[in-house]
């Protein structure tokens, strides 16, 4: 017999509903949590959305912050935010600092003599330093960015309600939407909790969790529709219980390798990108427990009502012949 | 059965091929691509020096020679996003009508008495009917001027809106000319500035315009943003006016149809002029850098035939008095006509550098933009930050694929194997796509293809669960592959198309490096299906029809 690496026995039994109130109940408070924590503590926002200058700037000789933010701070830019970036790929003599500096009146994206400027006041400090990238935009394209963001978001979860609806039941799509409003309303919960850097590309993150989640939580809906019908008499949390459990051994594999990657990707990805790989890695997480947890819990709280139409109304979107068969 | 007929094997197995040769190429990436320059040059030059014809045999010539385009955040390079301000052009526009209005109108001097052009908004001509009771008669006259739209939307629309106001004429564009002026303003910018850029020589820069009034311009290779700005934030716009007089005040009250402008070199010295020029910037067929009669460095031109007729013409007029040579709204000189200047040609002087007479000449030949532009967006992207990125993404591509590996064949051994090779084929069609369509990797698009190395198995994993079920009900090894395959079908299909329709919104929404995430992550999904239903299953019939195993544990 070979061997064979196996995360999840044969057969399981779990009762995934058996807490259904504490796990339903916890995810509320992580949502709960989450915008009380974006609305007391806000987003740490990127330049992508409210406008202004980011300046990644590299030396040879090792970076003292305070010296960058003294030097800067004659020009009277504003607000100044100056970070030291670590990462695994930096050669020991690999220093980054990033600057970023508010939007400076107007439309414009920053005017090339306060780029100068600001790097000859960091020349006085260290003088070897260098800019290695600048990234400036102004207030009316960040305008617009919010709302492509808030739309895209939107957009994405309508598409998903609908198709939900078509090929499964009302009830489905709800328990599907919850499941992803819950997974980016935690993922941006997380970003405000520690101030992580939130630009467009977290949102590209969080479309791609919005993905991930609904890929989690379509296959096991799948099985429960095949179940339903397989099983006709037996109490829905029963027949949903059998359903995770089936799928639990394809979840446990799939999250596998998708985070194997995410991880090997938010280590050695650079530091560029990180935040970008944290939000999808985080996701993940998020995005398999609420399939089970937030999707399945509600569909269950909804119900199904096939007792009492003495008939599976799923059975519509089904070949008679198929239901025949069982 | 297992079987798969052999018109599909052949096509999956076309299809691995395809994927493998078109995806070849960026394996030898800095080859290709001297290949791909040297091939350039010779079309352009019709010869290559001998370093091209070695960079050209690098490479064979019948090998598929495209390539995955990098994106500014790997190769390093300056952004720029440009809004053309389009509202520019109406007041040239309205200030070209006047002198042919006045002409129409003063033909009926008779009845509609004297007329004057009166203090307007820019973008609004105001004319004075001397008798205001003629105003009928002033429109029609105007009318007689006023042309259809030459536009697909704006069809039987006039140009220009003429309306009263008491004893005054009132001409602008019409919204339709506004919109079809818009959009020339546009396209003009937009071909100017691929002007200037090819000029100055830099390679594969990308100009495209975004939305109705914005050109966003990547350069690769450039160092700043700020060389970029300078080389295409320059209007350009040279006009020739006759001057009225001048003046220390630049707030003195001028009549109707005059403008104070400064004077480029010397300080507190402002010229009054004639708006309407006398000819413009569009009417030179050269520009060149020169020098003049004292070695000073300056700019030649020629005019065209008609404009040097005009230009003869007022010259010979207008013998000792000045005139005003204009760019972007500042006087660089106003020499005195000495005499006729007949055959439209003459240099323009104005304390240049070399280096800026160089430039002006290089800007005056590609022409004037049409319009001002405002830079709303900038990146610059130095190389060696690019050269990290690649490296840190090849690093973590690699190991991201050898952890997925090594967990699949751990889980489903053989089977585990085969869905490893179908991993490797699905980033090779990957590239392939990418390749064949020109799509530009980012770095966001390489963390797309690590997570799709995550998620592509996940179509295995639902084909490979389900069999292992099927095995559990003491099915068959074969029965159970083919029931695995077709049960978990539905299940595969739900899945991507969901995943597929949130990257598609990212696509058509998202911006930039947003963009190229949204692209890997599109094609492979797409590829992913089909590795993960076709390649593995080809890959399952052939071993199966060797081995006929009775029984399979999996």
């Amino acid at each position: 017999m070979a061997f064979r690496l196996k995360l999840v026995p044969e057969k399981t039994t779990f009762d995934f509903f058996k807490h259904q109130k504490l796990t339903f109940g916890f995810s509320v408070v992580m949502v709960l949590a989450s915008l009380v924590l974006v609305f007391t503590m806000g987003l740490n926002l990127g330049i992508d959305f409210r406008g202004g200058t980011t300046i990644r700037t590299e030396s040879d000789i090792a970076i003292n912050v305070g010296d960058y933010r003294r030097a800067i701070a004659p020009l009277n830019l504003g607000d100044v935010a100056i970070t030291e970036v670590y990462d695994p790929n930096f050669r020991a003599d690999q220093h980054v600092a990033t600057l970023r500096i508010q939007a400076q009146g107007g439309q414009e994206a920053i005017s090339p003599e306060t780029q100068s400027k600001v790097l000859a006041a960091l020349q006085t400090v260290n003088k070897d330093v260098k800019i290695t990238s600048t990234e400036s935009i102004g207030p009316k394209v960040s305008g617009e960015l919010v709302w492509t963001a808030v739309w895209s978001v939107l957009a994405a979860v309508a598409a998903i309600l609908v198709y939900v609806w078509l090929r499964f039941e009302w009830q489905f799509s709800i328990g599907a939407v919850a499941a992803l409003i819950h997974d980016v309303t935690v993922t941006i919960g997380i970003f405000s909790l520690f101030q992580l850097k939130f630009d467009l590309s977290i949102i590209a993150a969080l479309l791609t969790i919005l993905g991930y989640s609904i890929n989690d939580t379509v296959v096991v809906f799948d099985r429960l529709r095949e179940n339903l019908i397989k099983y006709k008499k037996m109490p829905l949390r029963d027949v949903m219980n059998i359903s995770v459990n089936e799928t639990l051994s394809r979840t446990v594999m799939t999250s596998g390798t998708t985070l194997l990657a995410l991880i090997a990707l938010l280590v050695l990805g650079g530091d560029v990108i990180r935040n970008f790989v944290f939000a999808m890695t985080w996701g993940v997480i998020v995005g398999t427990y609420s399939s089970v947890y937030v999707a399945k819990n509600i569909v269950l709280f909804i119900g199904l009502d096939r007792n009492k139409e003495k008939k599976d109304p799923s059975e519509k979107f089904f070949d008679k012949t198929d239901v025949a068969t069982d | 059965m297992l079987q798969i007929s052999l018109w599909k094997r052949v096509l999956i197995l076309a299809v691995i091929l395809a994927g493998i040769i078109f995806a070849a190429p960026n394996a030898f990436y800095n080859r290709v691509e001297g290949h791909n320059d040297a091939l350039l040059a010779l079309k352009k030059n019709g010869a290559m020096t001998p370093e091209q014809q070695q960079a050209n045999s690098a490479w064979p010539d019948w090998l598929p020679s495209g390539l995955v385009n990098l994106g500014l955040d790997l190769r390093g390079g300056a952004q720029l996003l440009a809004q053309v301000n389009v509202a520019d052009v109406y007041k040239s526009r309205v200030d070209a009508l006047w002198p042919e209005f006045r002409k129409a109108l003063a033909d009926e001097r008779a009845t509609l008495g004297a007329i004057r052009r009166v203090q307007a908004d820019p973008g609004i001509l105001r004319i004075r009917i001397g008798n205001g009771d003629q105003m009928q008669k002033a429109i029609e006259v105007a009318q007689t001027l006023n042309t259809p739209v030459t536009s697909l939307t704006g069809v039987g629309q006039k140009t220009y809106a003429i309306t009263s106001e008491g004893d005054q004429l009132v001409i602008q564009l019409s919204d339709a000319e506004k919109a079809a002026t818009d959009d020339r303003t546009v396209q003009q910018s937009l071909e100017i500035v691929r002007r200037r850029i090819d000029a100055a020589g830099t390679r594969e820069p990308s100009i495209v315009r975004e939305g109705s009034d914005r050109i966003l311009i990547q350069v690769p290779g450039l160092k700043s943003a700020q060389e970029l700005k300078e080389l295409i934030g320059t209007t350009a716009k040279l006009t020739f006016n006759s001057v009225i007089s001048t003046t220390s005040n630049p707030n003195e009250a001028v009549g109707a149809g005059e403008e104070i402008l400064p004077s480029s070199d010397q300080k507190g010295l402002y010229y009054v002029l004639d708006t309407s020029p006398v000819v413009t910037g569009e009417d030179l067929t050269d520009a060149r850098p020169d020098t003049d009669q004292n070695g000073y460095p300056a700019v030649g031109f020629r005019f065209n035939v008609s404009a040097a007729r005009t230009f003869g013409d007022y010259t010979q007029a207008n013998i000792g008095k000045p005139f005003a040579i204009v760019l972007d709204n500042k006087v660089i000189s106003a020499p005195v006509i000495q005499s006729h200047i007949a055959g439209g040609s003459g240099i323009i002087t104005g304390r240049f550098t070399v280096k800026e007479a160089t430039d002006l000449a290089l800007l005056l030949r590609a022409g004037a933009l049409p319009a001002s532009m405002t830079f709303l967006e900038e990146r610059t992207i130095g190389p060696e930050l690019g050269a990290d990125s690649i490296k840190a993404g090849k690093l973590a591509a690699a190991v991201g694929a050898v952890l997925v590996v090594a967990f699949m064949i751990a889980s489903y051994g053989l089977f585990g194997f085969f869905a490893s090779i179908a991993l490797g084929i699905n980033i090779a069609l990957i590239f392939a796509i990418m390749s064949v369509i020109g799509g530009t990797l980012t770095l966001p698009g390489i963390a797309g293809i690590v997570l799709t190395m995550g998620t592509a198995v996940d179509a295995n994993v639902l084909v490979f669960e389900r069999i292992r079920e099927e095995l559990k009900i003491a099915k068959k090894p074969a029965r159970a592959i083919e029931l695995g395959y077709e049960r978990a079908m539905s299940a595969i299909i739900d899945a991507n198309v969901t995943t597929f329709l949130t990257a598609l919104i990212l696509f058509v929404l998202g911006a930039g490096p947003v963009r190229g995430f949204a692209v890997t992550f599109l094609i492979g999904i797409v590829t992913s299906v089909f590795t993960a239903i076709w390649v593995t299953r080809l890959f399952i019939s052939f071993w199966f029809a060797r081995k006929r195993p009775k029984e399979l544990i999996l």
